[in-house]
């Protein structure tokens, strides 16, 4: 029904680490940016956070990929926000039974996985027009990469603003929190520094690779 | 994906009956998944909550070692059972089987949304002396003082929460005053920097203890005698 698959990629490692760095969600395309400044207070709740929406990203990704045929192009939207819903409602569940304290710390970011353009994104672009496998594999990539990214704000967050790290404390009790870095402005603050160090590796890299061997760049 | 020009074929006319049976089966599938989703995690999500309710009553009243749960209807407490409904109460008692305190909730609204406390009242002095915020979205900082500042934790070590005559309603509302300014055993004395929460955490012992106090001194052979009966 659906049209025929334009391009079937082969497993490669790529599949798996694309979503890690070169495609990382967060990092570098700017995705799923609502939870990513809103639960990423502590490094649990990012954790958290991260593999909630792994588990919907690839078993909404395997459902999507294995009834690629059958969904008509006209309807599809529609089918893949059900088929998200549904894991979303799954992993409601699931983090209830898991921690209640928990659940009430995600608050209504665990439904509000359902509009993360990157599930969406991933189902549009990859998983209607993919194998089973190479589906599974790229989506625990982006998954991941999004975990990764989560973890990389709710660390600094978290010792910053609360001098713990997974409710450890790291500092003495002559440490000041900085109180501002666990508000929302802190995450604006947070994700800003790490997409400067993200962007000057990548620059830096990029610079490298154009000067021509043996001549510093800024002999040019 | 690919740098293929892709020429865009004429749209096909899908089959009404496709779009049918694909959205209905996936519905199909999607109802399985869910239902099964809740029906496995029922049970576990019942207990998680019974012992978060558990925990929370026996922080609030020190010494107690079990809790019978009661519920305030139009005509007094009634033990939790089917068909009973309304806002739930609970007496907790001591190792000895003694009434110990009596765990009443109440909501105020706060900065950043309501602040749900779980409040210990204590029949024998008619007032409250402990507290728990169960739920609160207050500014991390300022807001969690109202758990964390000794100072403020002093106001509610003996709130008076007494009744009028009638037995119908407090003799003095909970009030939260500025800080510095408490002169009554009835008022709360705010936090410097954070008296919106303060204010809050007035509001919602003025309003767990307005609703649930009359009926709590009006009840309490019923409550003091629940355990002996259900532990008989």
């Amino acid at each position: 029904m659906a049209d025929l698959p334009k391009y079937q990629e082969d497993l490669t490692l790529d599949t798996f680490v694309r979503g890690l760095w070169k495609e990382n969600p967060v990092f570098v395309m700017l995705l799923g940016m609502c939870p990513v400044l809103a639960v990423t207070n502590s490094a649990i709740n990012a954790i958290s956070m991260g593999l909630a929406s792994t588990v919907v990203l690839v078993g909404s990704g395997a459902l999507i990929s294995l009834m690629r045929h059958w969904i008509p192009k006209q309807v599809r939207i529609a089918s893949y926000i059900v088929i998200i819903a549904t894991f979303v409602t799954m992993v409601d569940y699931a983090i209830q039974a898991i921690s209640l304290d928990l659940y009430a710390a995600l608050g209504a970011f665990i439904q509000l996985i359902v509009v993360n353009c990157i599930i969406l994104g991933r189902a549009e672009a990859y998983a209607s027009q993919q194998r089973l496998v190479p589906t599974l594999v790229n989506s625990l990539g982006v998954g991941a990469g999004f975990t990764i990214a989560l973890f990389a704000l709710g660390s600094v967050r978290e010792i910053l603003g609360s001098g713990t790290l997974f409710g450890i404390h790291l500092f003495g009790a002559g440490f000041q929190p900085w109180v501002v870095m666990v508000l929302p402005p802190g995450g604006f603050f947070v994700l800003g520094a790490w997409l400067l160090l993200f962007n000057w590796i990548k620059l830096r890299r990029e610079r490298r690779i154009e000067t021509p061997q043996g001549i510093p760049a800024n002999a040019r | 994906m690919t740098n293929e020009v892709q020429v865009e074929a004429p749209p096909g006319a899908t089959p009404t009956f496709a779009m049918l049976r694909t959205l209905g089966g996936i519905s199909l599938i999607s109802g399985l998944l869910v239902v099964l989703a809740y029906q496995l995690t029922l049970p576990i999500i019942t207990e998680n909550q019974r012992l978060r309710t558990e925990r929370a009553v026996f922080q609030v009243v020190p010494g107690a070692v079990s809790k019978q749960d009661f519920v305030l209807t139009g005509q007094g407490l009634e033990p939790v059972g089917a068909g009973v409904q309304g806002e739930p109460v609970y007496a907790a008692y001591d190792k000895d089987g003694r009434l110990k305190g009596i765990a009443i909730a109440g909501v105020g609204g706060g900065y950043g949304g309501p602040v749900k406390v779980l409040f210990n009242y204590e029949p024998a002095c008619q007032c409250i002396v402990g507290s728990k915020v169960l739920q609160s979205t207050e500014t991390p900082g300022f807001g969690d003082k109202l758990e964390t500042d000794p100072e403020f934790l002093e106001n509610l070590k003996a709130l008076d929460a007494r009744l009028n005559a009638d037995g119908t309603a407090l003799a003095n509302p909970i009030v939260t005053v500025k800080h510095g300014t408490k002169t009554q055993p009835w008022q709360i004395d705010a936090i410097t920097g954070a008296t919106i929460s303060s204010k809050a955490m007035g509001k919602a012992a003025n309003a767990a203890a307005q609703r649930a106090v009359p009926a709590i001194q009006r009840d309490l052979a019923k409550l003091a005698a629940a355990n002996r009966r259900g532990t008989e």
